[in-house]
């Protein structure tokens, strides 16, 4: 008998770094607010009170340092896990992750890795403006040398960060926030997952809803709204954002001939483009229809919340670019 | 005349060696650049060799080096060998960074030698994180981190600064001052050009230091060195040095006085060593032979190196995996 667990994403988030904490004693937790705050957003706390502040590490304000240091903890022995408050703050350390992070091993002739975790939140929808709200691991998957991983489930909020940790190379692990209070059930021997494939989170024939993290909900929502009117969706979940697996999608688009790609980034020079174009390069006779995409709108996120609501993709955009595409073509 | 060699003039004249090394093996870097063997950066050492010799006697083989851009010197004095450093700037198999990085990225791990970083301040913060695994796993390890001037201006470095000192790391911050972020000078940059002071104000004990003087660096970061280990928290030494050559191969120098570089090249550290220690003609020539010797067969090596396969562009972008997992 298989027990299950009630739980959050925020709640298996913090079981997953418990059992790091747990596992592994090179591994320790390192970012603003950790500690004696708990975490920005709740997540990491308790951990302070039971694994003490030599694991748990409270950071100034410096992320630069603080990533740089992970990176050199890294090369030297160490597992370390850090926080970014939310992705728009990791743009200060920007030159630590792509120029140490994704890069010493191979500058190196091999001779550098750097086992590094970086946790941080992005997305939008809490109204919290154009300096907490970009989705921006569409920049960081450009960047070889790094994996990006985006967990949309309760599991793989649970599993991919013992995974992540396994893995010799800096992993970057992208929360939205939204996901953070979604609450659901998991088994209660739940561990690590594969990080190499997408997931199809729905099967359906009639079309391909391609999209990831914070966007995923929403797609299973939109597909959910058209299977009433008789359309039946798959919906891909990414899950890895660099590498991409690329024969799930083609795979499905070959099956259903037509594709919305579903991203809360920007359209422009994006993780959308990437998987767009993936899709004509390796699938365009399979194609009964032109690729959709429904992205953020061209703005820095606008706090007042109907103009957020506006800027960024909603379950009607993605069941009305659904009719548009299915509509089309042969 | 027969010398009665104390321990200390022993020791001088190896330090004495280890300069002219550096110095040699860059005026060879200098003619193979011009002569297109050598392309890319390259910027050169030459004048400050005294800071690189004397701080790295201050450290033990398990102790952790980060370096920059102009590392020829750190490298060599570290004893990553002549000719796989050598072998890199041709960009050869064989190279020290199996010709990825070139003359500013040379990395020799087994030497805990961690490069060279082309970002100015971007090597502080790995070497908080090299200071902090030690810390925690109790290594009594301290990080002799090198950087210049021009990396007082950048926010990483008061980022660092800061971190360090609030968790008192085995960090020994080496920050050659030659006075130029490149073409900028120091106090055309700095309001307080003091480094020093800038440094004390993070409570990290710090001093000034004659960085032409190879015998009073080797004191210094020895003194400074053996502070850290104990676990006096990180330590700064302003070591006030100047490169006789222009930033790069690409510097017309335009920014420079000529009467400076003049005045600065009276306090040689190489000719400043031999004179105070009475080295003898015989005993310099002696020395150079051998470093000419060593740098011959660096040159020797990088020639006959293989490169690298095309083929292996895109090896070490990522870990590769061994076993069956």
């Amino acid at each position: 008998m298989n027990a299950v667990l009630k739980t959050t994403y925020r709640e298996a988030v913090r079981a997953a770094l418990r059992e790091a904490l747990l596992r592994d004693e090179r591994v320790f937790l390192m970012g603003e607010d950790v500690g004696r705050y708990g975490g920005c957003f709740a997540v990491s706390l308790g951990l302070l009170e039971e694994f003490g502040p030599e694991r748990i590490r409270d950071t100034p304000l410096s992320e630069s340092a603080f990533v740089g240091a992970g990176i050199g903890a890294a090369m030297n022995g160490m597992r370390p896990i850090v926080e970014i408050m939310t992705v728009n703050f990791s743009l200060l350390a920007l030159d630590q992750i792509l120029n140490n992070a994704a890069t010493l091993l191979h500058m190196s002739g091999g001779q550098v890795p750097v086992p590094l975790v970086v946790r941080m939140t992005t997305g939008a929808g809490r109204q919290l403006a154009a300096q907490h709200s970009h989705s921006l691991e569409g920049w960081y998957a450009h960047i070889p040398g790094l994996r990006i991983l985006a967990p949309a489930t309760l599991e793989d909020a649970r599993g991919m960060l013992w995974t992540a940790l396994q893995d010799p190379d800096p992993v970057l692990i992208f929360e939205h926030g939204s996901l953070y209070n979604v609450a659901g059930e998991l088994p209660a021997d739940t561990g690590a997952v594969g990080i190499d494939r997408a997931a199809v989170r729905r099967a359906g024939g009639d079309v391909s809803l391609i999209t990831y993290g914070g966007t995923l909900a929403k797609a299973l929502d939109a597909a959910g709204e058209l299977s009433g009117d008789g359309i039946e969706a798959e919906v891909i979940d990414l899950r890895s954002l660099r590498p991409l697996d690329d024969a799930t999608v083609i795979d499905s688009v070959r099956r259903t001939h037509r594709a919305v790609v579903v991203d809360e980034g920007w359209r422009s020079g994006s993780l959308s483009a990437e998987i767009t174009t993936r899709i004509v390069e390796q699938a365009f006779y399979d194609l009964d229809a032109p690729i959709e995409r429904v992205c953020t709108a061209e703005v820095p996120i606008p706090y007042a919340r109907h103009l957020e609501e506006a800027a960024i993709p909603q379950v009607a955009d993605i069941v009305d670019a659904v009719h548009r595409v299915v509509g089309a073509g042969g | 005349m027969t010398h009665t060699r104390d321990p200390v003039g022993e020791h001088r004249r190896e330090l004495l060696r280890q300069m002219l090394r550096i110095r040699r093996f860059e005026e060879k870097c200098a003619e193979l650049y011009s002569a297109a063997e050598i392309r890319g950066f390259l910027h050169l050492y030459i004048g400050e060799e005294a800071v690189a010799v004397g701080a790295l006697q201050a450290l033990t083989e398990e102790d952790n080096v980060v370096s920059t851009y102009r590392e020829h010197g750190h490298a060599l004095a570290r004893g990553v060998p002549a000719s796989s450093i050598m072998a890199e700037m041709y960009g050869r198999a064989t190279g020290c960074s199996r010709g990825r990085g070139g003359s500013m990225h040379l990395f020799d791990v087994g030497r805990r030698f961690y490069g060279g970083n082309a970002i100015v301040a971007g090597g502080l913060p790995i070497a908080l994180g090299l200071a902090l695994a030690d810390r925690l796993r109790g290594d009594r390890r301290v990080t002799a981190c090198f950087f210049g001037d021009g990396a007082a201006a950048e926010g990483e470095f008061h980022e660092c600064l800061n971190l360090a000192a609030l968790w008192r790391l085995p960090v020994l911050f080496s920050c050659e001052n030659n006075l130029y972020a490149m073409g900028t000078a120091l106090a055309v940059e700095h309001k307080e050009t003091d480094l020093a002071v800038r440094a004390a104000t993070y409570e990290i004990p710090s001093w000034p230091v004659d960085g032409m003087d190879v015998v009073a660096v080797e004191e210094a970061a020895r003194h400074a060195a053996e502070a850290v280990r104990e676990g006096g928290g990180p330590h700064f030494l302003e070591l006030r040095t100047y490169r006789f050559r222009a930033h790069s191969m690409y510097d017309p120098d335009r920014y420079r006085d000529k009467a400076e570089i003049e005045a600065w090249k009276r306090h040689d550290p190489i000719d400043g060593l031999a004179r105070r220690e009475n080295v003898t003609r015989d005993e310099l020539e002696l020395i150079e032979k051998e470093v000419a010797a060593e740098i011959s067969e660096a040159i020797e090596f990088a020639e006959a190196a293989p490169l690298e396969p095309v083929a292996d562009l895109t090896r070490f972008v990522h870990s590769e995996r061994t076993g069956a997992g």
